[in-house]
């Protein structure tokens, strides 16, 4: 019964779409304030109902009723409460539900407080998210049902693969669909100012904050995705280059490049149509990294061919959006007049120059995930393109953007000065060399791009720093003053403090790991002791009361599956993370029975994720700045409308 | 219940059946740099059989195969150019996880590049026009222009 009332649910959640999709967007077209009055109370019934299903299908979950298909092949009685949760979205079809009900969670978010929003902008908004939601309750129904039932139901289910098993990516799936999915909201409204050819202030306050909000979802998801490879993988390796890793890098990129040119749109009134190109951008991204995930066209371009529903499906429903969303912009994209003027050299130019490199990295790395995909689809032949090729393109693209970063907000809107900018810089300098210079002589022998990396988050930190006591004015008026305007500095001026920051930490992190980790294999046997990075490793049975540390990696045997999964032993600290992973049985050099033991040293990496969290810190903190809360100015808004009317 | 078992089937041929184990003790050179440098050729050849990994993450047979075949090169007295053309000459271009550059991967190599210019060159544009319009529009009249010339002149209109 739960599970007949839940696909109903979402079958009626089709339809209710079906009309918030046409309705009001015909009514904003004909000025008819009554068919446009129809989106509001329709998103908020189409969240209602989904949320309905997603209720029912966790339900099922909770209650174990394995005469469903998809709870009989995911899960299992003995599973613990939060993982026959989580095993809601731990597949296919769960997800994709998760998928529609979070956008149906944006949408009734714009109706209940887009009372400030004009009402044909609003029901065009609605509408579009509407149609894309259509498009995806199509797909669930279609092909990805997760209601369907198994008759006759087996005694128990087959158990979510212990490696899901985890806190980590518990949470991961829902943090990255907020993020995939709150990048509609930018493209509904970058969709709705196109038909209205008007783009003006207040459009990009609106724009901002989902954006933002949308970023810091995806960062945190991203984060968590990364840190459960970390411990969890057990090899002490926290990016692979993977494509399905790269499906949510690439929303992320285009989506922090959107970020940024939309403030030059609110402050400035220009680049509108490029911001609003890279919104379509953004959300296509994300479209993409769930077609790339979920149509099985990652294991092979022939898996997708022999069993293609799903994956045409999705294909199809791609270039429906993205290509209709592409000729739209070509067609309406011109009219988008931008006013403000700048100088190359500007605050402005300094947010261009972040876009450009955001673009292409965008690029290089849709072009290294899908090239084996088209090259292989169209017979060029196999070929791998993995870790070696995206650090041989991505980290020279990086290098000058982060140099960049730390000028940029130094430089004044319309016309910015360089070379005061630099000369302020000078502490982010020192630093900077100094950075090099401890790393050079601490570790002699390792890469080059380990003093390089310390070095520019070094300079991007206390440049951001600079920034900050800049805009305290701090030394150059006495220190009560500047404390005043401390405590006046907005929210938003904040989270671009914070998260820049956060980015030199994570940077700092990134090179640390990266560069410097050590690593040690063996065999041992109980009372053996292996000296790594300065620390001496002793392998015991039981707890050993002097040591500097108990490290506990475990081998675990999932009953269900019967897969054995390893459990890191990890100590952090700020110098770096000691990690241990003990592995099969084996002998030692000298004939002794022990276990083969994986011990790392990896330096700073604890600083990549608290580096991560800064910047979600400063996206949130900015979130809350007051601004984003109330309309732009009145004068600006009546401003920007007579401008429009011309 | 076929569809559970062909979903299973599905599952463990995605996922790898545990944590990756990959380089174990047994088969590591006794030379430490020789041993390095083989870790550091591992990492730039792809297991064939898996998704996305190396010979040195991966803890497959044939990963281990390959393992065991580039320290023998290596102890052979190989350079590192010679092993990894070793293995290119058996499993193809497809082993290398830095595709080499030729015709087949130009597109591959070029783009980031090509992306780049096409985006500067945009920007250049940008700046051009914007540069270019406000000139285009500020030519004075012959009217404006007398009446700039008496305020040069120092009277009042």
């Amino acid at each position: 019964m739960t599970a007949e009332l839940g696909h109903f649910a979402v079958i009626l959640a089709l339809f209710v779409a079906a009309v918030q999709a046409t309705l009001p967007l015909i009514g904003a077209q004909r000025g008819d304030a009554q068919w446009m009055a129809v989106a509001r109370p329709a998103a908020l019934l189409q969240f209602l109902l989904v949320a309905v299903a997603f209720g029912c299908l966790t339900n099922l979950y909770v209650t174990s009723d394995f005469s469903v298909v998809n709870v009989a092949a995911n899960s299992h009685t003995d599973k613990p409460l939060l993982y026959k949760i989580s095993g809601v979205w731990g597949n296919h079809e769960g997800s994709m539900l998760l998928w529609v009900l979070i956008l149906a969670l944006f949408g009734s978010a714009v109706a209940a407080f887009g009372a400030n929003l004009p009402p044909a902008l609003r029901a065009r908004v609605l509408a579009i998210q509407a149609l894309i939601a259509v498009g995806f309750y199509l797909f669930i129904l279609l092909t990805s049902n997760p209601f369907e039932r198994l008759i006759p139901a087996p005694a128990n289910g087959r158990d979510l693969n212990p490696l899901l098993q985890d806190p980590g990516l518990a949470f991961h799936p829902p943090m990255l669909y907020l993020g995939y999915v709150g990048f509609s909201m930018a493209f509904s409204f970058a969709i709705a100012a196109l038909i209205e050819g008007r783009v003006d202030a207040a459009w990009a306050r609106w724009v901002r904050p989902w954006t933002l909000a949308a970023w810091c979802f995806l960062t945190a998801g991203i984060g968590l995705g990364s840190w459960w490879a970390y411990y969890e993988l057990g090899w002490g390796g926290w990016w692979y280059w993977d494509p399905v890793e790269n499906a949510s890098f690439m929303p992320w990129l285009a989506g922090t490049a959107l970020l940024h040119s939309a403030t030059v749109v609110e402050k400035r009134d220009t680049l509108k149509g490029w911001t609003v190109l890279l919104a379509i951008i953004t959300f296509s991204m994300s479209l993409l990294g769930t077609f790339l995930v979920r149509s099985g066209v990652l294991t092979s371009v022939h898996a997708f061919a022999t069993d293609p529903a799903r994956g045409v499906f999705i294909l199809v429903l791609l270039i429906i959006v993205i290509g209709g969303s592409l000729a739209l912009y070509a067609w309406r994209g011109p009219q988008l007049v931008s006013a403000g003027l700048f100088q190359p050299i500007s605050r402005e130019g300094g947010l261009l120059f972040n876009n450009l490199v955001m673009a292409t990295a965008t690029a290089a790395v849709l072009l290294g995930t899908l090239y084996p995909l088209l090259l292989d689809a169209v017979g060029g032949g196999k070929v791998s393109v993995g870790p070696p090729f995206f650090n041989a393109v991505f980290i020279p693209l990086m290098l000058p953007m982060l140099a960049v970063m730390a000028v940029g907000p130094l430089l004044h809107w319309k016309r910015g000065d360089w070379r005061a900018a630099v000369q302020r810089l000078w502490p982010a300098m020192v630093a900077a060399l100094a950075a090099a210079a401890g790393a050079w002589a601490l570790v002699t022998d390792g890469p080059f791009l380990g003093p390089v990396g310390l070095a520019l988050a070094a300079w991007l930190g206390v440049g951001t720093l600079v920034e900050l006591a800049e805009r305290l004015r701090l030394g150059r008026e006495n220190l009560g003053r500047s404390l005043a305007r401390l405590a006046r500095q907005p929210r938003a001026a904040w989270g671009m403090t914070l998260a820049h920051l956060g980015l030199a930490v994570t940077i700092a992190g990134m090179t640390g790991a990266g560069a410097w980790v050590e690593e040690s294999i063996q065999v041992m046997a109980p009372g053996d002791t292996v000296r790594l990075a300065g620390y001496e490793f002793r392998f015991t049975v039981s707890r050993d009361g002097r040591a500097v540390v108990v490290l506990n990696p475990e081998k675990r045997v999932y009953n269900v599956s019967g897969q054995p999964t390893t459990e890191a032993g990890i100590e952090t600290r700020l110098t770096g993370d000691l990690y241990a992973v003990v592995g099969d049985r084996g002998t030692t050099a000298d004939g002794r029975p022990g276990f083969v033991t994986r011990l790392y040293f990896n330096p700073l990496v604890a600083w990549m994720w608290g580096g991560l969290m800064i910047m979600v810190a400063g996206g949130a903190l900015s979130l809350t700045d007051r601004r984003h809360r109330v309309g732009a100015p009145a004068r600006r808004g009546i401003a920007a409308q007579a401008a429009g009317a011309d | 219940m076929t569809r559970v078992l062909v979903l299973a089937a599905l599952l463990a041929v995605l996922l790898p059946a545990g944590p990756a184990r990959a380089v174990n003790p047994d088969e590591m050179l006794a030379d430490p740099v020789l041993e390095a440098r083989a870790r550091d050729i591992s990492k730039e050849l792809r297991c064939l059989v898996c998704q996305n990994q190396s010979i040195d993450d991966s803890d497959a047979g044939l990963a281990k195969d390959l393992r065991v075949l580039v320290r023998e090169r290596l102890k052979a007295g190989d350079s590192d150019d010679q092993v990894v053309a070793f293995v290119v000459a058996r499993y193809g271009d497809f082993v290398l996880l830095k595709p080499p550059v030729k015709g087949s991967t130009l597109v591959l190599w070029a783009g980031p590049a090509v992306v780049a210019g096409l985006g500067i060159l945009a920007v250049v544009v940008f700046f051009r026009r914007r540069r270019a319009a406000p000139a285009a529009a500020a030519p004075l009249t012959a009217e404006e222009r007398a009446r700039l010339n008496k305020l040069l002149e120092g009277d009042a209109p």
